[in-house]
């Protein structure tokens, strides 16, 4: 029997053995796209080796957007139906995320460095993706306080309303993020696969490119499912015992 | 827990945060860097400490002492730049560049910091590397 998307993210044996795929097929593609960026991919003409810092930061850039791009998703249909499975989407998605635009920014930062002359430019782009940071960060700020205020747990109602209510606002960023380098004179170059009329990039180096992104979106979606599975967990388990909510085994890693 | 000060103090030190970003933001990011034109239009913008953005033209770019000399130009205009300390090494001629510093009364840009702009093409290098446009 074939795993479907819903069932990935059950707790349940089925859900266990998909995950496990869809992480082999994410490993899998990460190696892939080490080979292709570190050896296939030719270094760029102008910039030299250091361009090869774009397989690591592009994608992680893109998969950020993904990522709060489900927050989003899960924001509305939580405000809407008041799942507490939603919520659990959205704050994996959230975690997700910030660790990704701190790495989107760091490898930026190196990149500029080599390339650029600086570590950081007070230019629209990188501005934009710290308030990014920022904004999400505050978003796992609120649920947590929210939390240790009304001394529930973090998939109470008082904490996730708020929580989505924020999360679907700080999408608003995301268009600002992407579209800063169009709209405002910037010193970040713009966009070359996701440009309307898409210019010159030598053929290895956008191959490298999409098997990056396309690794790096199937290992977020695999640490997003686990993590989803293990809030479910943890909600579930304190209602079971609810002696001791605290200290738990360590949720097994299906 | 969080109490009631504290929290009045996490989300002042949010707010005092992003508003600090926004607002340094603001003074210059929304006009990164000016261009040739609008600086020669109004020399008075660049008296004091500003970007000046555009590309390196070749053929003009010389080493002076201590200083590299080069010229900026976008749309037709160009401004001659007195840089002083040594530009990034992805710095050349036909590259597009960012310089800050200030416009001077005898019209040269005098300029302490250097960054490289790049463009959004990548191509691999060639074995005739030397004339890269």
């Amino acid at each position: 029997m074939r795993a479907t998307t819903v069932d990935l993210a059950l707790d349940t044996r089925g859900g266990a053995a998909g995950r496990r795929t869809l992480a082999w097929t994410g490993g899998g593609l990460s190696a892939a796209a080490a080979l292709a960026g570190g050896f296939l991919a030719p270094a760029d003409a102008a910039q030299g080796p250091a361009q090869r810092l774009m397989y690591l930061h592009v994608p992680a850039a893109w998969v950020a957007y993904l990522a709060f791009g489900v927050v989003l998703a899960a924001s509305v249909a939580y405000l809407i139906g008041a799942d507490p499975r939603w919520d659990h989407f959205a704050r994996a998605g959230a975690e997700i995320g910030v660790v990704l635009t701190a790495l989107a920014i760091g490898t930026g930062s190196y990149w500029g460095h080599l390339v650029w002359g600086t570590w950081w430019a007070w230019d629209p782009r990188l501005v934009s993706t710290a308030l990014l940071l920022l904004t999400y960060t505050g978003y796992l700020a609120l649920r947590r306080m929210l939390t240790e205020h009304t001394g529930g747990h973090d998939g109470d109602r008082a904490v996730a309303r708020p929580a989505a209510v924020l999360g679907v606002a700080g999408f608003l960023l995301v268009p600002v993020v992407h579209f800063s380098v169009l709209w405002w004179r910037s010193l970040h170059q713009q966009a070359t696969m996701l440009a309307p009329e898409r210019p010159p990039i030598d053929p290895r180096m956008g191959l490298a490119l999409l098997l990056a992104v396309a690794a790096a979106s199937v290992v977020a979606l695999c640490v997003l499912l686990h993590r989803v599975v293990r809030l479910e967990r943890r909600r579930s388990v304190p209602a079971a015992a609810p002696a001791d909510p605290a200290r738990r085994a360590p949720a097994r890693v299906g | 827990m969080i109490r009631r000060p504290g929290r009045i103090a996490l989300i002042g030190v949010l707010l005092a945060g992003g508003g600090l970003l926004v607002t340094s933001a603001l003074q210059d990011t929304l006009t990164y860097y000016r261009t040739p034109g609008e600086v020669l239009a109004d020399p008075e913008v660049a008296r004091e400490r500003v970007r000046l953005g555009g590309d390196v033209v070749p053929g003009s770019l010389r080493r002076e002492g201590d200083l590299v000399v080069f010229n900026l130009a976008e749309a037709g205009h160009e401004i001659m730049v007195y840089q002083r300390g040594v530009p990034p090494e992805t710095f050349r001629e036909g590259e597009s560049a960012v310089v800050e510093g200030h416009l001077s009364t005898d019209g040269v840009f005098r300029a302490d910091h250097v960054e490289v702009r790049h463009g959004n093409e990548y191509r691999p290098a060639e074995a005739e590397s030397s004339d890269a446009r």
